[in-house]
Formats: C-alpha cells, structure tokens, sequence
C-alpha cells in the first residue's frame, strides 16, 4: 500500500474514532438508548470481530480447521479477570476510573493475550503436526480441555468469580464494568480493536501472509519452496491464540459475572468456536474485511434473536427453534457453504482508496457474467 | 583444478530406497558439477521421480547419501535442502493457485527475507526496502520467462506452458545451486518445447547453476544435455553422452522392448 493509502485510512479511522469520543463524553453519552443498547453493542462487536478476525488468519489464510478458538478467549478472559482482581485486592487500584485504573486496564488485557499466546503456542506444536479432519477434532477437545481445566482451578471455575461467591462478583470488584464505566471506557475497547485489526492486516501483507496462503494452496510446494511450514503454522496460531487472548479480556470487562458455562458448546449461547467459524465462513476466508462485517452480521442477528420483539410475535412452533440459536446459526453455516462457499467478500479487502475503482470492476464483471448466461 | 579434484556439487552414494518389500531405487551413483546440465531419463514407473524426491527431501532414502557441495543432506527436511541450494519443479504442476503469478514466486523469496513480526507489524524502512527488492527481483525473474505482463493474474488462470514456466520462475527465486526439474515439457507441444529449451539454456547462462532434467520429450533431451543417466526398474542401466545413449542397445530395450 502507498504512504498516500496509510495516511488516508490512518485519518479517516482516526477521525470516526474521535467522534465516537466526543459521543461518549457529551450529554449523549446519558441517553438511554446509546448506554443501554448501544454501547454495550459496540463492546462485544468489538470482542466479535477480533474473534473473527483472528480465527480467519488460521482458517481463511492458513486454510487450518481450528476448532477450539474460545479456549483462549476463555483463558485471556480469565486472565484478566483474575489479573485485575489480584490488583485490586492489592490495593493497587479501588475505584474503576482514573489513570491508574486505565493503565491497569491495559495491561490486564496485554497479559490476557500473552498467556492466550502462551497456550496457543504449547497447543499448536503437536496439534499442527496433524492436518484436515485430524487438526479439527484435536483443537475441538482442545478448546474443551482448557475451559475445563480452567473449571477446576480453586481460584476461577465455576463459582470462582460468581456473583454472591466467595471470591465477591466482578461487578464491583475487578473488571466486569456497569453501564456508566463501559461507556467511560469504551474507547478502550475500540482503540484495541482497530489497533489489533491493523496488526492483523499487517501480518497479512507482508512476507507472513505469503508464507501462510502458500501453505494454504500446496503445502508440498511450500515446503519445495523453501518455506519451513511447521515454523509459520504455530506462528500463526500462537498469534491467531493472542488476538482470541485479548477478545477474551475485552470479553471479561463486559459481564458482572464470568463463568465457564459461558464457553461451553451447550447451553444455547455464541461464546463458542463454532459460532466463530460461522463468521469467518460468512465473511469470508481470506477477507479480514468480511471477518468483521460478517461478526458485526452475526452480533445483530444474535440480539434479534435474544431480544427481537418480532420473535415472541411468532408461533410458539417456530419460536422454539430460536430458543436454540445454535441451531440457528448451524443452518446458517449449511446454506454458506451449499450457495456461496466463498461467504460474502471471498478473498476481496476494502480499501477507502481504491472502492471506487473497485465497484467498478465488480459492476462490469457483474454484467459480463450477465452476458455470458444471456448469449448461452 | 584438475577434473578429479573438482568438488561435484550435487552428488549422491549408493542412493536407494525401499518401499517395504519393493526395491524402487537401487545404488544410484550420480555426480553433477557446477554449470552442467544433466538428463535423467527411463521408462515411466523406472524411479525417476522417486530419485527427485530423495534429492528434496520428500523421502528419506534407506540407503547410501545426498550430498551437497560435500554436505550430508539427507535426513533433514524438505525446506532445508531449499535453504542448503536444491530446488525442484513438479511432475502435476504445484502452483499456490489462489495467489497471483507475482507472489506465487515472491513466496518464495521468504527463506531469504530476514525481517521480523515486529518490522512487518510498524512498516520499518527494513520491511519496506525489503519488500521493494523482492519485488523487482520477482518482477526480474518473470521478464525471463515473458510473464511480467500477467503479474497480476491469478496462477490459475495462466495457460498450461505458461504455468509450467512459473513454475520454474518460482523455484529460481530459491537462489539454489542446482536446479531439479521434472518433465518440464510435459504437455507442451513442438513450439512450446523448443520455447523452453531457450529458456533453460538461458537460465544455465545467466545463472550458472547445474541443472537435472528429468524428461520423456527425446528432441528436448538430446538437444539440451551435457549427459545422460538411464534408469530402469530403479537401477542405472546407461551412463554417457547423448549420442552414446541413443545407439545403447539396453536404452533401447527398456524403452520398446525387447
């Protein structure tokens, strides 16, 4: 990308960024809708896409099957949890505001993403020696063993960090942010996000991503290519397991409360590595730009169907379906993959600069396909 | 130097492989010096590319040894006999289909780039100039093989000989001191054949590497190497000059019969 490029996206991100500030700073910031729906919203949007985001530099570019993606959520959620309770009890910090609590905050979800990493690493050198079906169900009872690991922990679990339990809730000690402190602190949480984005996008672009979509396309004529695949594998899952890490702590700050039940595959919610996939399918792997529409996608029709008042006007028949989500979002997966395997962008990036141009190109190619079938 | 005391630069030792009972490749001695241009050829099924793989690294012989410049290599990996100067091309092509014909061959500039996360990560002047010099190297390399043009397309979208010529592009960007290719010419008709016979000897020219052509096409053979090395049922049956090896009454057997 041009220095002109940078600088245009680095300004126009920039800007949107601080609108969204002075957003929540003003009077606006009161209003019952924006702190009520919206803003909680864009916290776990933000948690969504880097989910998303990450899972897709594994499956979409690296083109591995990772089942247990929200094993290292749950360990940078954790992680930070438990990091910033510690803290607290120290005496480090006692009230969830100021520039020590900010730095806090920070560093809380650097270590949830260094020990997401750190996992990830120890996970990924004998799970990537395996390939295809094999890798899948390896990462699946992967991502099971560590939230479950994390279940018996004396200090975290399942009545670890509980509301009324001994260890006190996170809602008022530690993460875990009321209405009025995720709204302070929401650009937190977005400035992570877009800051991981980059990185993501910069990991791509460059000698990574070639070294990664080689293997994806023919990892023999990788190697034959003097690529040392068993090295950018792990390499990537260990990055992939850090950007999950950080998910997890921005995760963490979002709930009054955190469980492991929260993880689990059963209980009809979307903290877990399949629903992960469903967004990076429906994005499109290999689109990072698709990732995060696709999580923004899947986060509005997860409230819809949570909160939806069109839901309880359905037949008690059909509204039981929905009671399901899973289900929901499993059909959701099937149709993708039977009509558009490429999700919605395929392997396409927007880019402010170029969009025109880009339109363009879609619309002709558009109408030459529509010539084509016409003229057959 | 006299000949004798010449370090060959590839060489192998008894070379052989066994797949459990089968004996696919027996005492297979062969020593390829700097700037030659060698031909392996044999009936199809005789262990040609059985004998490329055991010199890349995709198997390990079980017996006798690869030898590079006088190092030992087999038993290590695929990726460092690249990084250690073989490269090699496919029989079915292996192209990175879902990239474009430019980064198929910057990929393979990867084992040589020394920047690191970090760099990638802020844009460093190392990653940038880095970036600039694979770049117009990769852009060098398909100016040779006439692809500067189709830089952008997708490798799947290139004409059969077209592919194959990337192919061999990609694995020059490997900066290797011998060069493996296998059934170049396969599929290409007359035209196409003698295209790459001029590209070959222009490669040896310019990049005064070794080369071992495995090939069927007997034109392309016979014009374009130094020597010949037959094989048969795994083991070497002829060793010589083209011409020697086209009146050799055993070459001919194996190839119609006797």
């Amino acid at each position: 990308m041009t220095a002109r490029g940078y600088l245009v996206n680095t300004a126009v991100t920039a800007a949107l960024f601080l609108i969204l500030c002075i957003l929540c700073a003003s009077p606006v910031g009161g209003n019952g809708f924006f702190k009520l729906v919206l803003v909680p919203s864009l916290w776990q949007c933000c948690y969504l896409v880097l989910l998303s985001a990450s899972l897709n530099l594994i499956l979409g570019f690296l083109g591995q099957l990772s089942l247990g993606h929200c094993g290292f959520m749950a360990v940078g959620a954790y992680t930070a949890a438990l990091l910033s309770l510690g803290l607290q009890r120290a005496g480090v910090y006692e009230e969830k505001s100021g520039i020590v609590f900010t730095l806090i905050l920070f560093v809380c979800i650097l270590a949830a993403g260094l020990l997401a990493a750190g996992i990830g690493f120890l996970v990924g050198i004998p799970a990537l020696r395996l390939k295809g079906d094999y890798l899948a169900i390896i990462t699946l009872g992967f991502g099971m063993i560590i939230v479950n690991i994390i279940n018996n922990l004396p200090f975290a679990g399942q009545n670890g960090l509980e509301q009324g339990s001994a260890s006190a809730s996170l809602y008022a000690n530690g993460l875990g942010f009321g209405t009025k402190t995720k709204v302070d602190y929401l650009w937190v949480s977005v400035l992570i996000t877009i800051v991981c984005v980059t990185m993501m996008f910069m990991f791509v672009r460059s000698k990574y991503g070639r070294a990664i979509k080689a293997i994806r396309d023919d990892e023999i004529a990788a190697s034959a290519s003097g690529i040392n695949t068993s090295h950018y594998k792990v390499m990537t899952f260990t990055y992939s397991a850090f950007f999950a890490g950080v998910a997890g702590a921005l995760y963490a700050c979002t709930n009054q409360t955190l469980s492991t039940s929260s993880f689990a595959f059963t209980n009809g919610g979307i903290l877990n590595s399949t629903f992960v996939v469903v967004m990076v399918v429906l994005g499109g792997m290999g689109s990072l730009t698709g990732s995060i529409v696709a999580a923004i996608i899947m986060f509005f029709v997860n409230y819809q169907i949570k909160n939806g008042a069109w839901v309880k006007a359905l037949p008690a028949a059909l509204q039981s379906v929905f009671t399901y989500p899973m289900l929901v979002y499993a059909i959701v997966l099937v149709v993708i993959i039977v009509f558009r395997p490429r999700g919605i962008f395929g392997t396409y990036e927007f880019s402010l600069i170029h969009f025109r141009e880009d339109i363009r190109k879609w619309k002709t190619e558009r109408a030459r396909e529509k010539a084509e079938r016409a003229g057959t | 130097m006299k000949e004798e005391e010449r370090i060959p630069v590839l060489e192998t030792k008894k070379l052989g492989i066994t797949f459990g009972g089968l004996k696919a490749v027996s005492d297979f001695n062969l020593k390829i010096y700097e700037g030659e241009l060698v031909g392996l050829i044999g009936p199809n099924g005789a262990g040609k590319t059985t004998v490329f793989n055991m010199l890349t690294g995709v198997y390990e012989p079980t017996e006798g040894a690869v030898l590079l410049n006088g190092t030992v290599l087999n038993g290590k990996k695929t990726h460092q006999f690249v990084e250690a100067g073989v490269a090699r091309t496919f029989q079915n092509i292996r192209l990175f289909q879902d990239m474009t014909v430019l980064d198929n061959v910057k990929a393979a500039f990867t084992k040589d780039i020394t920047y690191g996360l970090a760099a990638a990560t802020f844009r460093t002047k190392a990653f940038r100039e880095t970036e600039k010099k694979i770049t117009q190297k990769a852009r060098e390399l398909l100016e040779i093989f006439h692809l500067e043009d189709k830089e952008s397309w997708m490798a799947a979208n290139l004409p059969y000989g077209q592919q194959r010529k990337l192919e061999i592009a990609r694995a020059l960007a490997t900066n290797m001191k011998v060069l493996l290719l296998d059934e170049p010419a396969a599929g290409m008709n007359p035209t196409e054949t003698e295209d790459l016979m001029a590209c070959i000897n222009t490669i040896r020219d310019r990049f005064g590497i070794a080369i071992l052509l495995i090939e069927h096409d007997m034109s392309l053979v016979m014009n374009v190497c130094e020597r010949i090395k037959v094989i048969d049922y795994g083991k070497t049956i002829a060793e010589g000059l083209p011409e020697e090896i086209a009146q050799n009454k055993q070459v001919i057997a194996a190839y119609l019969g006797t």
